[in-house]
């Protein structure tokens, strides 16, 4: 309890030696990136990510990565120091009296005091007047949040259960997503320039929360909501789901990488590229496709159900549909419903599964589609 | 009372009718608070088993005790039943409808009949959670946010009807209980000489009868949309999700005060009766129960400040929301000078309303960085929020109850509990409740998301430390619950006025006659006036 306290009053020494194991973690990064510094690794554009570690003890503090993040943490500390100064007060008052008018003999006499006007109007004004300035300061600083300089880069982001998808307008064709099987670069950021996100669900309710840029907003179905931070720290850091949205709520978490303003393209670039590597057979591409863009979150590749059909031994197998009928996956007919599986997803449902796979028209070429044929071919 | 004689003891309430028709028939306002007792401790026992499990299952990060639906239909059962059909019924329910009539020298309340009846309809709402809970559970969380309830495929239509239901009984129960106060109390009892309880019971009731129409109204908009199809909330039929939240919260931020104000009653009791001092500021801390009641009509967009809702809008709720901590600290700074120059006794009532001072003041301290605008944007959502409301509502409320029944407890049941196991309890309440949640304001303020099956392993520590705690918490829980039986058993005798409390309630038997007193009490002073009884039975002596 009290070391608790403690530990809530000395952040400045926690933070640092958060910041200090964040340096350590980012020289390792950098020396697995041998090839060209900065720029990362084959393997970690291939999804070998681990979340990011932001709280490396019990009472640390996150690292401030966004210009908001340092005013949230001091206004947050004075609170904390305000609280801890009357918690003393008012429990310190209390034990003294505990001690000095415990009852030491059954007809001890008590004071006659009922009320003190002014006592009493002393700790209503005090309390009012240090709320007014909570108040305002918090008031200021979140005014701050809702207005996103003009020069901001825009970024559309799409919640659904259970991933985002983060686009880039100003890069076409660049798409980032989460999904919920392993950690992933959900969104790629430079450092020190303003963001602005447009974001919306398509089913639920979720809310997008990034805690060492202290943002959070909730993202809605049917409308549009905005937020935008401006990155100071390079790095990465955790992307959480913050609104309670179903099943895997949990694993709807993302990591957000913070990069260099000039190598910010070329970043996007590598980890939005979905191309086949030199020598790379289309079913390969097709498998790298089915994790990178997140089938694996509803379709397993073992036989187990997940929230859609599994995709093993589906090439040549007889699916009944929800509308009674059924097909055969097999052929220029096999291939033709799996196309349109991919782009119109709820054209033909298979029984006993919700129609509520997101449209893919727009988001995967030919090529990608016909390597993820040739993928699920290959799962006998 | 001193010159008071062993009397033949009449027959209690107990006594004066036998068998089971006695009891489900009964239109005795303190058999009703046992029946009301008897219910809510069950399901309080039921959201504790869900509770333990969940603790249990966030051990460790990777989810492995339970399925993902299965732990999130555990969440949804703890909060709703905890909320619905435990914290909001068992003060007034329990010890208001048992004591209301006795502190106010009256008979029963106003309307027995009606107070039946709102005993079964609480058990009818109650039943319909039973049913929700075999016929595939429910997990929407205890909120029910569209159009996540709107579309899951769980029990949201049972479910919410049992929680419109039990509606009903919480507005009749307020209806009766205002009407009581109003037209039922002593000659002599002028409004500034009811209990605090009283008052603070009151005040309850008057945010029953207003709020919870709202909230009933929102339900059934909700079983509308489910069952016919008609787009309210749902923007996939043309509705809007946020509007959920704003009817949700217009009366579920009121009932967080429904759930707390009866525990403010307890607190001034307990504080004053056994410190022997007149309560400091009488008419301030009634009157902050009537602020808080109003206020806390207007500040619900304070759940809701990173929903969407207009920036404006956000400023406003944030401002009132500040507006209702004043009242809150005038009550907390007024029990504190209430002990100065007492003759403080360290029973188990007394040891609870102290722990109460301890807990509720961190609850309500935490409360100032939520309503601050900048700071809720990282904390809302977060463990920090769960850690909050846990110590208003169980460091608050629940725990203000144990004191509260501890107090009442020779008066409601003539037997006196084992003073040395009760402090022995207490300290494993106290112990495991600030180890379970007072780090969950770290972790929140780390980043870590509320209603997580899984989490990123850097708070595993954190997540055993509270999982050792609720351990820690629960047998204490236990503990308590053996003696108090056993009191039962074996437990001494109770005089009509072990603690020498001056409000009406321990001027009858205990546990108390049929009809509460033999002729009318009249009240001629205040229910704190300790120096000035003290002065004149001295007098008597002589």
């Amino acid at each position: 309890m009290i070391l608790n306290l403690l530990m809530m009053m000395a952040p400045e020494a926690a933070g640092k030696a958060a910041e200090g194991a964040g340096k350590a973690a980012e020289a390792a990064g950098n020396a697995a990136a041998s090839a060209a510094p900065g720029m990362p690794s084959a393997e970690a554009i291939q999804g070998l990510h681990k979340f990011p570690v932001e709280a490396p003890h019990s009472w640390a503090t996150l690292p401030q990565a966004s210009t908001f993040a340092e005013g949230v943490d001091t206004l947050y500390l004075f609170i904390v120091a305000l609280s801890v100064f009357f918690f003393v007060l008012v429990m310190g008052a209390m034990f003294w009296f505990m001690h000095k008018y415990r009852r030491l003999s059954p007809d001890q006499k008590t004071s006659s005091i009922t009320h003190n006007g002014k006592i009493e109007f002393l700790w209503s004004a005090i309390p009012a007047v240090l709320l007014v300035v909570i108040f305002i300061w918090g008031e200021i600083d979140f005014v701050k949040q809702t207005a996103p300089p003009s020069d901001a880069i825009d970024i559309r982001v799409t919640g659904q259960k259970w991933s985002w998808t983060v686009e880039y307008p100003d890069y076409p064709g660049k798409i980032l997503t989460s999904n919920n099987v392993e950690p992933r670069v959900t969104m790629i950021v430079p450092k020190g320039r303003p963001i602005r996100l447009t974001m919306t669900s398509r089913d639920v309710i979720h809310s997008f929360y990034i805690p060492a840029f202290r943002v959070k907003r909730d993202v809605v179905p049917g409308r549009y909501t905005n937020m935008w931070f401006e990155p100071t720290q390079v790095g990465e850091f955790n992307l959480f789901c913050a609104e309670y949205c179903g099943d895997q709520h949990s694993r709807m978490t993302g990591i957000v990488k913070v990069v260099e303003p000039e190598l910010f393209e070329d970043i996007l670039a590598d980890y939005a590229k979905l191309e086949p590597n030199e020598g790379e057979s289309m079913a390969d591409f097709g498998g790298r496709i089915y994790s990178i863009r997140g089938c694996n979150a509803c379709h397993s590749t073992d036989g187990s159900a997940k929230v859609g059909p599994s995709w093993k031994g589906l090439w040549g197998k007889t699916e009944s549909l929800a509308d009674g009928s059924s097909i055969t996956v097999d052929g220029a007919d096999g291939e033709n419903y799996l196309k349109e599986s991919i782009l119109d997803p709820n054209a033909k449902v298979v029984s006993g599964f919700a129609p509520q796979m997101p449209p893919y028209a727009g988001q995967l070429s030919d090529q990608h589609i016909e390597a993820l044929i040739a993928y699920i071919k290959t799962l006998k | 009372m001193a010159s008071e004689e062993k009397k033949e003891r009449e027959p209690n309430f107990m006594q004066a009718h036998r068998g089971l028709n006695s009891w489900l028939y009964t239109l005795d306002h303190k058999r009703l608070g046992l029946l009301y007792l008897g219910t809510t401790m069950l399901f309080f026992l039921v959201g504790g088993i869900a509770a333990i499990t969940l603790r249990t299952e966030l051990l460790t990060p990777e989810g492995d005790l339970v399925s993902a639906t299965t732990y999130n239909k555990l969440f949804t059962v703890h909060g709703a039943v905890m909320v619905f059909l435990v914290i909001i019924p068992s003060v007034p329910g329990a010890l208001g409808n048992f004591l209301l009539p006795l502190m106010l020298g009256a008979k029963d309340v106003a309307f027995p009949r009606l107070n039946l009846l709102s005993y079964y309809i609480y058990s009818l709402g109650a039943l319909f959670f039973i049913v929700t809970l075999f016929t595939g559970g429910l997990d929407t969380g205890w909120t029910f946010y569209t159009p996540y309830s709107t579309t899951t495929g769980t029990a949201v239509v049972t479910a919410t009807a049992g929680a419109f239901i039990l509606g009903f009984s919480s507005i009749l129960t307020g209806l009766n209980f205002m009407v009581t106060i109003h037209k039922m109390r002593a000659p002599g009892m002028t409004w500034n000489r009811m209990p605090l309880f009283v008052w603070a019971i009151y005040a309850t009731a008057v945010i029953q009868v207003l709020a919870t129409p709202v909230l009933a109204i929102t339900l059934l908009l909700l079983i509308v949309e489910r069952t016919l199809g008609i787009g309210i909330f749902d923007p996939a039929m043309g509705g809007d999700p946020v509007l959920f939240q704003h009817f949700f919260w217009f009366y579920s931020h009121p009932a967080v005060y429904i759930m707390i104000l009866p525990g403010f009653g307890i607190i001034s009791e307990l504080i004053a009766v056994h410190s022997r001092k007149h309560i400091f500021g009488y008419k301030a801390i009634a009157l902050s129960s009537v602020a808080i009641a109003i206020i806390s009509f207007l500040v619900w967009g304070h759940h809701m400040f990173v929903s969407g809702q207009s920036e404006l809008a956000g400023i406003v709720f944030s401002f009132l929301t500040f507006a209702v901590a004043v009242p809150t600290a005038i009550k907390v700074f007024s029990w504190v000078a209430t002990l100065y120059k007492g003759s403080i006794e360290f029973n188990t009532p007394m040891l609870y309303g102290l722990m109460f001072l301890f807990t509720f003041t961190i609850g309500g301290l935490t409360g100032v960085f939520l309503g601050t605008l900048s700071v809720d944007v990282h904390l809302h959502d977060t463990y920090f929020v769960v850690a909050h409301f846990h110590y208003v509502m169980m460091g608050g409320t629940i725990i203000a109850f144990i004191g509260g029944l501890h107090h009442w407890w020779p008066k409601m049941t003539g037997k006196m509990y084992d003073e040395g196991k009760a402090k022995w309890g207490a300290l494993l309440v106290f112990i495991g409740f600030n180890m379970t949640f007072f780090n969950q304001f770290v972790m929140g303020q780390q980043g870590m998301p509320r209603r997580y099956y899984e989490y990123v392993p850097q708070y595993t520590q954190q997540h055993v430390l509270s999982t050792v705690g609720s351990y820690i918490l629960t047998a204490g829980l236990f503990w308590t619950l053996i003696y108090l039986l056993q009191s039962l058993k074996d437990g001494k005798q109770a005089s009509d006025n072990p603690w020498g409390g001056a409000s009406l309630e321990w001027q009858t038997q205990s546990p108390p006659i049929e009809h509460n007193f033999h002729g009318q009490p009249v009240v001629d002073t205040d229910p704190y006036n300790f120096p000035e009884i003290d002065r004149s039975g001295a007098m008597d002596e002589h």
